[in-house]
């Protein structure tokens, strides 16, 4: 007979919201945001710790969500691309993104927003390599970046004062 | 992707993590940061039937120089010792802590689980081989301080028992007249580097008192270059001794050809990057500030 796995009850905030869910401990953190809270923003694309395309916030730190376990986050407060909106509003940083063209198929576009959010949080005055340094945990495989760029620092021009 | 199923034990403190991991036996691993565990086992590389987490363990965290002695607790982040106005004291440990992995392994990864894990290719070996580092270890027998170098025994494989944990790094801080550097050649910031070198020697005028030399990914672990230290020890630092140093550098390594280049490849590039580091290391002795870290595209 298998071995029974004791579920664990966790509790956490995503996108200001509580969840009180029980979950089985090998549950990654980006399944039970897609697949448990239906948030689906967050994508899955290597699985192995090297896209970034899951980037979550994890008290306010860009964290890859398929590089830990649900049971981790208990007492956690997360932040995917569905929290970024306030009202109605997009952030600065989604705004920045749609002026400046910084995607193409945006697959990875959740995450590499979410790694700028983090960036001008801790640094609102970015300068090139700060931005090189921020997203090199974010693959893109359509646009060669320069358009990223450009938003996050339009984002960084957007966000002061905000 | 899925690792198989385990149970979950969540440690309250890493005394109680010790008595887990004697009552559990070999098929429980401590989780640390997780970056290098949880895609090992997502690829069912590492298929351990229990997990004793050491996140909420509070404490553990921790960047204090206590009399010329700096004191990281096992579950301190890449990401706190990059911000560290303590850790800055030791330039060497900014070059590595800015640019292991990326933004988001760094927030994560722990200096205790990277040592733990004994990746031949992690970077707190290779950097801290150059510096006096004790690995502070607990079990429920008690505790006892190993040096960095017989900590590290092989590939993946330390002196700690099955039932015994890191529960703190200490370095003592070099002094005057000390410099230190570390550079990695990497593809890509997410990857592990195609080879790496770190240096701290203590300079008087132009003759080098003291020099530690130690390479990364060239070898089942990081490997001290004892004989390129020969080659500078006590002389002055000229073309020609750098020249032998940098051929000792080259001769104590051993790569393994793989998709991040030939052998011959990674000693070439094992030589310029002992080449560069010394450079740095110098004019860091002399009180210069250049940097150094992670190198790629």
């Amino acid at each position: 007979m298998p071995e029974v796995i004791k579920k664990i009850a966790i509790r956490l905030r995503v996108n200001a919201k509580e969840h009180a869910v029980e979950v089985e401990p090998r549950l990654l953190l980006v399944e039970l945001l897609r697949e448990t809270l239906d948030l689906t923003g967050t994508h899955v694309g290597c699985d192995t710790t090297y896209c970034g395309a899951c980037t979550v916030l994890l008290n306010g730190a860009a964290v890859k969500s398929c590089t830990m376990f649900a049971v981790q986050a208990d007492g956690a407060e997360i932040t995917t691309v569905e929290g970024l909106e306030k009202d109605g509003e997009l952030h600065p940083v989604q705004k920045a993104f749609g002026e400046a063209y910084g995607l193409q198929c945006g697959y990875c576009t959740p995450g590499l927003m979410l790694s700028t959010v983090q960036l001008l949080a801790q640094n609102q005055k970015p300068g090139e390599k700060d931005i090189r340094k921020a997203i090199a945990g974010n693959t893109c495989r359509c646009t060669g970046y320069q358009n990223i760029f450009k938003a996050i620092q339009l984002a960084a021009q957007n966000s002061k004062g905000a | 992707m899925y690792p198989r199923a385990f149970h979950y034990h969540r440690a309250k403190s890493l005394e109680e993590a010790a008595v887990l991991l004697g009552q559990l036996g070999e098929d429980a691993k401590l989780l640390a940061g997780g970056q290098s565990l949880i895609p090992l086992m997502k690829l069912r590389f590492a298929n351990p039937r229990h997990l004793i987490d050491l996140n909420f363990v509070s404490g553990t965290s921790y960047i204090k120089d206590e009399g010329g002695l700096l004191r990281l607790g096992a579950l301190t982040r890449h990401a706190e010792i990059e911000a560290s106005p303590a850790a800055a004291k030791i330039p060497i440990l900014h070059d590595c802590a800015a640019g292991i992995a990326d933004v988001q392994v760094r927030n994560r990864g722990t200096i205790g689980g990277s040592l733990a894990e004994a990746d031949p290719s992690g970077d707190w070996a290779v950097v801290l081989m150059t510096l006096a580092t004790e690995v502070h270890c607990l079990r429920v027998k008690g505790q006892r301080m190993v040096p960095l170098g017989d900590f590290i025994k092989d590939a993946y494989t330390t002196a700690l028992a099955h039932d015994e944990l890191v529960r703190e790094v200490a370095i003592r801080i070099p002094g005057e007249g000390s410099g230190g550097a570390y550079l990695a050649f990497k593809r890509a910031a997410p990857v592990y580097p195609t080879a790496s070198a770190a240096v701290q020697l203590t300079m008087e005028d132009n003759v080098c008192k003291e020099v530690a030399i130690a390479l990364g990914c060239v070898g089942l672990t990081a490997i001290r270059a004892k004989d390129a230290e020969s080659c500078l020890r006590g002389k002055a630092i000229t073309e020609q001794t750098l020249a032998a140093a940098v051929d000792a550098a080259k001769a104590a390594s051993d790569p393994q050809p793989d998709m991040r280049g030939s052998a011959d490849y990674k000693r070439a590039l094992v030589g310029a990057l002992v080449r560069r580091v010394m450079a740095i290391a110098v004019r860091r002795a002399r009180g210069e500030e250049v940097e150094a870290g992670h190198l790629y595209a």
